[in-house]
């Protein structure tokens, strides 16, 4: 019986780039256009049926010189049927915008504002994205590798 | 006794009873932001029993406490809170900075963390730990009463 990164594959051949699934994690990476899509689909399609958006961040490849530099990361779950996919997109840093997935999954609204708050990546059709760890008066994204680590930017008090 | 002034021997008993008093009435504001609030529940309870030393009765105004606890983790989006906080408490107060990541900024050393309360507010006493035994605790709160107890009295 195919796995479900497979069956993935197999229904929308186009849209899935890349598959892997080292020690049972089942990942397919996608392309940016075709992310809504799928993720309409697999929320629907009774194979599949992954009703939990359980987490959703992202990855900085700058040190591993990736191209595209940031990868989106999603995992998703299925309560009746017990098992999980993980889906990935690829974004530019120039074109870092990928869709936003609140219409489906509503969790993915908060998930969204902390990706765009720590790594720049904005996402379109969400409602309200805006910073939600760091403060309106902070400059830059904290997790994104070039973000020197002693930079500080404290509302009162001594820069240190 | 101290003093042989004339007029020292009055004033400086008078500075003393004040010190015995408000060292025995420690009333605290707890500012528990991380781990460290587990230790500082701890001292507080039966087996440890911070009120042997005046300072049982924690107030969740600073209007109504002397001395400002700030344990735990202060970061750069809370340091504004934690000023104003200080600020609303009405003299005399002291500050005490309970675990290392008030001290010094701890083990973090990035973008989202104060490095030590002290560059925001000014600390009487320093609980170094991460977190701090509850001795280590007590230990703080005697060195906050003996500066207490040996400090000018302002009345």
């Amino acid at each position: 019986m195919p796995k479900l990164h497979e069956k993935l594959k197999e229904r929308w051949p186009e849209d899935v780039v890349e598959l892997h699934d080292f020690r049972g994690d089942e990942t397919a990476v996608i392309k940016r256009e075709s992310l809504l899509r799928i993720a309409d689909f697999i929320k629907r399609d009774s194979q599949f049926d992954l009703n939990v958006l359980i987490d959703l961040t992202a990855v900085d490849g700058l040190p591993l010189k990736w191209k595209p530099r940031f990868e989106v990361v999603y995992h998703f779950y299925s309560t009746a049927k017990n098992h999980r996919l993980r889906l990935k997109v690829r974004v530019e840093q120039e074109d870092a915008v990928v869709a936003s997935l609140t219409g489906i999954w509503p969790v993915a609204n908060w998930f969204e504002r902390e990706v765009w708050d720590m790594f720049g990546i904005r996402f379109e059709g969400h409602p309200d994205l805006k910073r939600i760890l760091m403060y309106e008066e902070f400059s830059g994204h904290p997790l994104r590798k070039d973000y020197p680590y002693n930079k500080r930017q404290p509302l009162i008090g001594p820069k240190n | 006794m101290k003093g042989n002034e004339s007029t020292g021997f009055f004033t400086s008993t008078i500075n003393d009873m004040i010190g015995w008093a408000r060292k025995y009435s420690i009333f605290q504001y707890p500012f528990v932001t991380a781990c460290c609030g587990m230790e500082y529940m701890a001292t507080a309870c039966s087996h440890y029993d911070v009120d042997r030393f005046g300072a049982g009765l924690p107030r969740f105004s600073p209007r109504q406490s002397d001395v400002l606890f700030v344990v735990g983790t202060i970061s750069h989006k809370l340091a504004p809170v934690l000023k104003q906080i200080y600020d609303q408490m009405t003299d005399p107060k002291w500050v005490v900075a309970f675990g290392v990541c008030t001290c010094t900024g701890g083990f973090y050393d990035n973008y989202a963390t104060v490095m030590g309360i002290d560059t925001i507010i000014p600390v009487d006493v320093y609980i170094p730990g991460c977190p701090p035994r509850p001795e280590n605790v007590l230990d703080g709160l005697i060195k906050l009463q003996e500066k207490i107890q040996n400090q000018k009295q302002e009345y």
